[in-house]
């Protein structure tokens, strides 16, 4: 079981657990607001942007190519944006931190 | 609205998709303190619906996998959902709806996210046709992949080439069928893009295996035991053991036209809907109405439109709930879309109708890698991407913007594709 943190716009904090599916589903689930996934998680809409705390860039892993491509001209991107339906929730991200874009 | 307002009202929703579930949780979390009815006459908990001719149909998984909520979070939003239970009428005067089996709830919002149907056109033999279906539901989808690994000769004849039409192609050709798209019209995707991207289709479908044949009028079916026979206008005739109908919808608007809620038709053969205003409200103060049943104003196209998409539904859901509790919305969404087809992701944005200008923009580093911008003299209207997500997201800033493109540099794989380049000054 994998603890995550997201930091909503709001500066609300909710810890959720997981252990299967995308990171975008544990959020949707869990109703966080700005996390929508409204393409379902085929990297589609960018309705589920986070920004990764930076030290735990190492455990997501770095944006893929679509998904820099939908991400590269969002006025809210930066170099720690990921899409949430592109990352898999395991124990290996355990204690991550990571900011809703929108 | 203040909490104690809201606390012993009754908010019920009539339909449980994309439209209907996001507007139940849309309502809490714009703080509706009281009931919320949620009811559907599918009997499968709520799920996303365009994986259903994409991924799903090709995967093993059951449709557990792919519902847009699971149970428990209903329970935890105290959302009251009520599976496979139909409802038969608005009573408007009383603030109630009656179900089929008799029973009435009384609302003081009510919520239409009816959506729509599949179209079975009334052709000879098409109700006697065997393994013929369409794909709209889960159902529909578990059960086009059920007889498809029964079946031993695996000829599949799709009946309509949009894109429910073609995106079944791709998966049924994926696990192995024969399969003949037989399209009407001069070519395929006719009523929602232009010939540029219909061509690219066609031949995309065409290098997969698939054969596509336009002009085919299909005037009856023909069945013989296990083996149906498609008869088009033309005389000519294509064997089938399976036959998937995606030939359009009907919008489920019975509901609100026998409650009296106003109609919008559009011209020239579209299907309208439930006309609804910028907050989402139907002609009566207390019915709200969303999603594909539904027809608005457009204030980005200045026209009336119905959309039928994920977008469209989920944008319109929250607008919904915003407006009842109490806020003041306006929905304005730029509508967009996307289709999976083989390893091709299309991404659109914006409404293309009348536009008088198409360009192409074409990658140069990849194949298979292009953008089709749509313009009324200077005013683009629209973007079609294919594997270009890059285009999708600035066409959308474009459109937003109502940004001026030099159409110049737009078409020049050589020129960088970044704003500064294509804007113009």
């Amino acid at each position: 079981m994998a603890k995550i943190t997201f930091i909503t716009k709001d500066d609300e904090t909710i810890i959720v657990e997981g252990n299967a599916g995308s990171l975008m589903e544990l959020a949707v689930e869990n109703n966080i607001k700005g996390i929508d996934g409204d393409c379902g998680g085929v990297c589609s809409c960018a309705t589920c942007h986070v920004h990764v705390e930076p030290q735990f860039m190492e455990k997501t892993g770095k944006a893929n190519e679509i998904e820099k491509d939908m991400l590269e001209f969002d006025d809210h991107a930066n170099e720690f944006s990921r899409l949430t339906c592109q990352i898999q929730v395991s124990e290996a991200l355990d204690g991550i931190i990571v900011k809703v874009a929108n | 609205m203040s909490n104690q307002i809201t606390n012993n009202q009754v908010c019920v929703i009539i339909g449980a998709s994309h439209a209907g579930v996001n507007c139940a949780f849309a309502l809490r979390k714009e703080g509706w303190e009281g009931r919320i009815l949620l009811f559907d006459a599918d009997s499968t908990l709520p799920y996303h619906r365009p994986p259903l001719s994409k991924t799903y149909l090709t995967s093993e998984d059951g449709i557990e996998k792919n519902v847009l909520k699971s149970a428990e979070s209903y329970v935890k939003s105290n959302i009251e959902l009520h599976l496979g239970t139909k409802v038969s009428s608005i009573n408007r005067t009383k603030n109630n709806i009656t179900l089929t089996d008799e029973k009435v709830q009384p609302y003081d919002k009510l919520i239409i996210a009816t959506g729509a149907r599949p179209l079975i056109p009334p052709i000879p033999g098409i109700s006697s046709a065997k393994h013929i279906f369409p794909m709209r539901t889960a159902m529909d989808a578990i059960n086009i992949r059920n007889t498809f690994h029964q079946i031993k000769e695996k000829r599949v004849a799709v009946i309509g080439g949009g894109y429910i039409g073609l995106e079944t192609a791709a998966s049924l050709k994926k696990l192995g069928a024969e399969v003949t798209i037989l399209e009407r019209e001069e070519r395929i995707l006719a009523r929602v893009t232009a010939p540029e991207m219909s061509d690219f289709f066609y031949g995309l479908h065409a290098q997969n295996g698939v054969k596509i044949f336009t002009k085919k009028n299909v005037i009856s079916i023909e069945t013989i035991l296990e083996q149906n026979k498609v008869i088009c206008e033309d005389g000519s005739t294509f064997l089938a053991d399976m036959i998937i109908v995606g030939v359009g919808i009907r919008v489920n608007q019975e509901l609100a036209m026998e409650a009296g809620l106003e109609i919008k038709n559009l011209p020239t053969g579209q299907a309208g809907g439930i006309k609804v205003n910028a907050a989402t409200q139907t002609s009566d103060k207390n019915i709200y109405a969303i999603g594909d049943c539904t027809c608005h104003h457009n204030l980005h196209y200045d026209s009336y439109v119905r959309l039928e998409s994920v977008q469209n539904a989920v944008d319109q859901a929250k607008i919904a709930a915003a407006a009842i509790c109490g806020k003041n919305p306006t929905y304005d969404s730029i509508p967009w879309f996307w289709s999976d087809q083989y390893d091709v992701k299309l991404q659109m944005v914006g409404l293309s109708n009348g536009y008088d200008e198409i360009l192409t923009r074409m990658e140069k580093e990849k194949d298979n890698c292009f953008s089709i911008w749509y313009f009324k003299g200077e005013q683009l209207l629209a973007v079609d991407a294919i594997n270009f997500a890059k285009a999708y997201v600035l066409g959308t800033k474009f459109i937003k913007g109502g940004q001026k493109i030099n159409k110049l540099k737009l078409v020049d794989p050589t020129v960088e594709f970044k704003p500064a380049n294509l804007l113009a000054e």
